[in-house]
């Protein structure tokens, strides 16, 4: 993964905004948002809580359309959602109905990406040996701890093979030690797979561990603070934690988070 | 396992056995009169009787059968109605005010008008029935469908899928516990209104027996009425709990 900004991108925001006409006035949620991303970019987007990262990866993934600017991928207009850009919710949203090999083949069985039973059975072996699910594969989404509940939620996402990933906190509600395994399977499948993934955070480790760019979002309305490189190559392990490099970027980018922290308190405190 | 079954049927009697104690209790305790309250075992005898001299079978066959069909049409069309009422929210706003006023009306206050547009037939008994099972019926399918999460609808259009893949693979399996629901309603109200489509000139049924007996002053066999519809009504929630519980093996329950 290079950061080669001459690459062809995949996705991008166009001074893209996006308002709510509320009773009390317009509602800037998004402002002029300008950045894109290339093929092969692991892009973490960062900002405080309900600053509207969330809303920036819905437009990304079709499920909004901005009020102001584009958004382009592959060099057209969002439409809607696809199987191109696959999403990871934070919810899961794993299917209760369908059992654990049901829920990774559900995307295998539709007309858009249908593939032969057979291989469709091999893609389901192969992502539930990935994702340690195999002896679970015919128990219902009841039986699964949260952790298992989203590594079902990503391997049926990578079931229909999208070369796009976006992931919404992914890993937000996992106890610390599910989180850095699911954050190090992450990593070895993007390795082995080679995907462009936007990933929406509030853990500024997270972001440096796994991004190759940082995209520093501003207290609601969502504007770019900054982008940050993160110097570190891949393929990465948990030994990057300790480089002095890492605890300077964590500090220099946890320092413009809490100010944009900050800001945010002031204006809720303020409109109250 | 075994020794878990008979403890199964020990408990499930326990009320029973209590509920029939407490009748004897307030038979002789002489707080109401006597004559006023048959026996238990008097009843039992009268269950008898009819069940081999008056064709009472003959009666729980027709009721049920009259509540079984009136609740499957009823729920047949609460389905698509409720599910647009759920999905649709304009509908919603733009309807609910009308089936709540007509959920409000006692099918009891309509017979005067049933009889005056369908007469005293076997259809008169039907349209009754249809408007108690519809009525509920509709309220349990908007209210479930209304709350089914557009999370899963948004997992589904990014994996691919189509409007009718949608429907087909999301929206039905996520209805299905609110039909199931709905039928149990329905059955439930149905019962209770059977009496009272009975009471538009019904040969046979259970509503029918109660009407007549009553007309007779026949305690006994209004008990035996009201028992037989007790527990018909107990025996069909029990099939319909044990098809839920087939097909919903999925769900999440609070108590296991």
């Amino acid at each position: 993964m290079t950061n080669d900004a001459n690459k062809n991108a995949r996705a991008q925001f166009e001074h893209v905004s996006l308002a709510f006409d509320t009773p009390r006035g317009k509602l800037q949620i998004v402002d002029d948002v300008n950045y894109s991303i290339s093929d092969g970019d692991f892009i973490a987007v960062i900002g405080p809580s309900g600053c509207g990262k969330t809303t920036m990866m819905n437009m990304l993934a079709g499920f909004q359309k901005p009020t102001g600017g584009r958004v382009l991928f592959d060099n057209a207009p969002v439409q809607g959602p696809g199987p191109e850009r696959g999403v990871i919710f934070q919810e899961y949203g794993v299917f209760p109905w369908l059992t654990v090999r049901q829920n990774i083949a559900f995307g295998l069985t539709l007309h858009a990406n249908r593939v032969a039973p057979g291989e469709r059975e091999a893609i389901c072996d192969h992502y539930l040996s990935l994702m340690g699910l195999s002896d679970f594969a015919n128990s219902f989404p009841k039986h699964l701890s949260g952790g298992m509940r989203q590594r079902l939620a990503i391997a049926r996402a990578y079931a229909v093979k999208p070369q796009f990933l976006l992931m919404d906190e992914p890993f937000g509600a996992l106890d610390a030690q599910t989180r850095a395994n699911m954050q190090n399977l992450l990593l070895q499948v993007l390795a082995a797979e080679g995907k462009t993934v936007m990933l929406i955070t509030h853990s500024v480790e997270e972001a440096i561990y796994l991004a190759s760019r940082i995209v520093v979002v501003t207290a609601r309305p969502a504007r770019i603070k900054e982008i940050i490189e993160v110097p570190f190559p891949y393929p990465r392990d948990e030994s990057i934690h300790e480089r002095p490099e890492f605890g300077q970027l964590r500090s220099y980018i946890r320092e413009l988070v809490m100010n944009e922290y900050r800001a945010q308190q002031a204006q809720s405190s303020f409109s109250e | 396992m075994k020794a878990d079954g008979v403890k199964r049927i020990l408990l499930g009697a326990i009320p029973w056995l209590g509920a029939i104690a407490l009748w004897y209790v307030v038979r002789w305790s002489g707080i109401v009169n006597p004559s006023l309250i048959p026996a238990p075992h008097a009843v039992a005898m009268k269950f008898v009787e009819l069940l081999l001299h008056e064709g009472l079978l003959v009666d729980v066959w027709a009721s049920t059968q009259r509540v079984t069909l009136g609740v499957l049409l009823g729920i047949a069309a609460a389905v698509p109605v409720g599910f647009l009422l759920g999905w649709y929210r304009p509908a919603r706003t733009f309807a609910d005010p009308m089936i709540n006023f007509f959920r409000a009306l006692p099918p009891i206050a309509l017979i005067p008008l049933v009889i005056v547009y369908f007469g005293v037939d076997e259809m008169a008994k039907l349209v009754v029935l249809f408007y108690a099972a519809f009525f509920s019926g509709v309220i349990v399918m908007y209210e479930g469908v209304s709350q089914i999460t557009p999370l899963y609808i948004r997992v589904a259009q990014t994996l691919g899928a189509s409007e009718l893949e949608i429907f087909r693979k999301v929206i039905i399996p996520l209805t299905v516990p609110h039909i199931l629901t709905a039928l149990r309603v329905a059955l439930g109200v149905a019962w209770a209104t059977l009496v009272a489509s009975e009471l538009i000139a019904a040969q046979r049924g259970l509503g029918a027996l109660i009407q007549n007996a009553s007309t007779y002053f026949l305690l006994d066999v209004i008990y035996v009425g009201i028992i037989c519809i007790g527990f018909v009504a107990l025996v069909m929630d029990m099939i319909l709990r044990a098809i839920s519980k087939r097909l919903l093996v999925w769900q999440e329950r609070a108590v296991a």
